[in-house]
């Protein structure tokens, strides 16, 4: 069991846990995630860890609520129980000082960018963020990202704040104006990932995306996250979560990740309707 | 009164009845039968049945506690070899191991060790007054040393429980949110009600073994942590939970599975119960499991029970090599599973959606013996077609999980990313760490498991009463 010491809402559908979790903070670096099952008739979901204190022995979790999972989990308040958590998984970033690094952020993106963010402005990255979000009050972690950035430019879908237009206008500019970018590591949406590898690639530039694919285990035991990387099959959760965007294959991903769709509608009004799907035969024959 | 040399068959639920549950198929001996069962043993003194096994469980011994109704204290006599037996009564391969070594067995039918097996442990269950399901303060135990054991599938869960009789403190660590390992994520409620599990791992528990959920060791801790933690030994019991893949085109498409997401979703998941639980399956009209081993037929009964129409394995070889227990086959067919054999993908379809539509084949012939012994399916030039199919279980095997191994430098691993171990002891090339199972064997069965983590107990033991006199 694992508690959630605090709660804060980033912005509408979005929130932060901050989970007591020692073991894994000890152990947790940027690119980390870990699976949480909320409780005992729960699915695991793979979440990004994006912020940790080992000293205080906690982790920070965020969430927006898209799914049944998602919104129960928002649905908790602090002191309440997360039944499990597993981690930290995944092969962390390797991060070292390079002249200058460009992080792209697409809504709910931040969270995982943060820590990548943070650790290459320790390590003296000239850090450029560009974050992008619907509009303006989907935006979130702007403070913390602006601690941890030389330079941040925003853009919105509604044009409310920053650049109106996408995230990644943004960055071909940048990357038309200067010839020092060294990498660019961008997380969010897989269109918006897919649009970031396209705008790099005639540049040259390397390019890291951080893979959110559907998960069981998280162990490298069921393949659900599988993805094809420069036509090999990957397991985003023991080879990844983080890969090369110029030889991700987004458009298989793209289905794979709309598989159970018509489950996650039942599933999500069952949720809001506790008594729906109840009393029907569960043999799924009749 | 019936013939000695045919045994009493096992009940089961009707086929037509049991493809609309997940309830166990096989429902065990009622007691009359159990005991008409156990009195066909002719007690032949050489007791081949014993060397059969690979815990070595006394199986005439307890079979004869059988005859005389004394079903508790027979309990006790194979629990003196075997923590599992309710588990092993259900899935170990007993035509292979014990009854193929029974003297009946070569004039007539060997008598049913398994269902006997299963027939005592269920009777424990439900007679005794000791509550195994409370995790109450384990027992005091004798001031031993720590042993960390690293997966709760059969290998560990016996390994543990072998340490923990003899006095070792013991911890095991398992990554999923629930123990058991394969017994828990790989085998159905069909075949292996969750409760028995649940109920054999509260023994193992009894017996003073704390088990660490949601710790998966190489990242939450390394093997130099464990050391670190006062664990004077480590007994790494992982399994082999990679899953194969053919490498044909299409296979990432969606409606794709392995069987280990299939019936992980399914088994540990409990995604059968959707929307119950959160745990999305999908499961379509037409289905085809690729492969013919116990997991492939668990796959495909398990897709007929979320309601397919139709189920097809396919396999390349003959019916002859399929590996699958012959029982098990028996099972799949009379529930209507169907049987493409001599028949090997070598395309998975898509629409339009990237979802599968299809599965092309060709047809093979065998030819000459290959070096498992079993004739080379050979392709069969022009005899390719389509089957028209929209979900997909590739259940061709597994390999070991490298994950764990690779963190641990210089330990010596084999081509496929076995680890390499002394067979007498368990023991690795680095002192102190022991394997056995799946990942030092690759894809075996639970009962071999569970004998290599007898071995490795009886390893760790030796190697730690000699580091103390050193």
């Amino acid at each position: 069991m694992y508690r959630i010491l605090s709660k804060e809402v980033l912005a509408p559908r979005i929130k932060s846990f901050q989970i007591e979790a020692p073991e894994i903070a000890r152990k947790a670096q940027p690119g980390h995630f870990v699976i949480v099952r909320l409780d005992k008739k729960g699915e695991r979901i793979p979440l990004t860890i994006a912020d940790h204190d080992t000293d205080a022995g906690t982790i920070e979790l965020v969430v927006q609520e898209v799914g049944r999972t998602t919104v129960q989990m928002g649905l908790m308040k602090q002191g309440d129980y997360i039944m499990d958590i597993m981690g930290p998984l995944g092969i962390p970033l390797h991060i070292e000082k390079v002249d200058c690094v460009v992080f792209v952020a697409g809504g709910l993106g931040v969270a995982p960018i943060y820590p990548k963010a943070k650790r290459h402005f320790e390590v003296g990255s000239h850090v450029i963020s560009l974050i992008g979000a619907q509009s303006r009050d989907l935006i979130i972690m702007r403070d913390r990202m602006e601690k941890v950035s030389h330079e941040v430019r925003y853009s919105t879908d509604d044009g409310s704040f920053g650049h109106h237009g996408f995230v990644t206008d943004i960055l071909k500019e940048i990357l038309e104006q200067s010839t020092k970018v060294d990498e660019v590591i961008a997380v969010g949406p897989l269109v918006m990932m897919k649009a970031a590898a396209m705008v790099t690639r005639p540049f040259g530039v390397k390019t890291i995306v951080s893979l959110n694919p559907i998960m069981v285990d998280g162990t490298g035991m069921c393949g659900g996250c599988r993805v094809t990387v420069g036509g090999q099959t990957k397991f985003a959760c023991v080879d990844g979560p983080a890969f090369d965007g110029h030889q991700v294959d987004f458009d298989e991903l793209i289905a794979r990740q709309s598989r159970f769709l018509e489950q996650e509608k039942t599933a999500m009004q069952s949720f809001l309707e506790p008594s729906s799907g109840q009393e029907e035969c569960r043999c799924h024959r009749g | 009164m019936p013939s000695r040399l045919v045994r009493n068959p096992m009940p089961k639920q009707d086929p037509q009845e049991r493809i609309r549950n997940f309830s166990e198929v096989a429902l065990g001996y009622p007691e009359e039968l159990a005991r008409q069962e156990a009195a066909r043993c002719i007690k032949c003194p050489k007791r081949p049945c014993v060397s059969g096994c690979p815990v070595g469980v006394d199986i005439p011994d307890f079979i004869e506690l059988v005859t005389k109704g004394k079903y508790l204290e027979a309990a006790q006599k194979i629990k003196e070899k075997n923590s599992l037996p309710a588990i092993c009564g259900r899935v170990c391969p007993q035509e292979t191991q014990c009854e193929i070594q029974c003297t009946l067995g070569k004039r007539g039918e060997p008598v049913a060790i398994g269902a006997l097996e299963r027939f005592v442990a269920d009777y424990e269950r439900a007679h005794d007054d000791r509550d195994h399901t409370v995790s109450g303060d384990p027992p005091d135990l004798p001031n031993g040393e720590m042993v960390a054991v690293v997966g709760s599938g059969p290998a560990g869960l016996t390994c543990a429980a072998d340490l923990a009789k003899l006095g070792y403190r013991v911890t095991l660590f398992e990554s999923l949110h629930a123990p058991g390992g394969v017994l828990r994520y790989g085998i159905p409620e069909f075949r292996l009600p969750k409760a028995i599990l649940d109920e054999e791992i509260s023994y193992v528990k009894s017996l003073g073994v704390e088990i660490r959920l949601n710790a998966l060791i190489g990242q939450i801790y390394s093997i130099d942590d464990l050391f670190k933690m006062g664990y004077k030994a480590i007994f790494i019991g992982v399994g082999a939970g990679l899953p194969h893949f053919l490498g044909i085109p299409g296979e990432n498409l969606s409606g794709v599975y392995s069987a280990n997401e299939f019936l992980t979703r399914s088994n540990l998941m409990k995604a059968y119960l959707f929307p119950e639980y959160a745990t999305p399956i999908k499961v379509g009209r037409r289905v085809a499991v690729v492969g013919a081993g116990n997991v492939a037929m668990d796959s495909a009964r398990t897709a007929l029970r979320l309601g397919a129409e139709e189920v097809t394995i396919v396999y390349r070889r003959s019916r002859k090599e399929m590996p699958a227990r012959h029982e098990e086959i028996i099972n799949a067919e009379e529930e209507g599973v169907k049987f493409a054999l001599l028949t090997n993908p070598i395309r998975v379809i898509g629409n339009e959606k990237k979802w599968v539509s299809g599965l092309e084949c060709i047809k093979m012939e065998l030819g000459e013996p290959d070096e498992s012994g079993r004739r080379r399916p050979v392709p069969v030039p022009g005899s390719e077609f389509v089957m028209e199919i929209d979900t997909m279980i590739s259940a061709i095997g597994t390999d070991p999980n490298p994950l764990l191994p690779k963190l641990i430098p210089g330990l010596k691993v084999g081509r496929h990313g076995n680890i390499e171990v002394d067979p007498e002891t368990g023991m690795t090339n680095i002192s102190g760490i022991f394997a056995g199972g799946d990942i030092v064997t690759g894809s075996a069965t639970v009962i071999a498991a569970m004998g290599a983590g007898k071995v490795a107990a009886r390893g760790i033991d030796r190697y730690l009463r000699g580091s103390k006199e050193q």
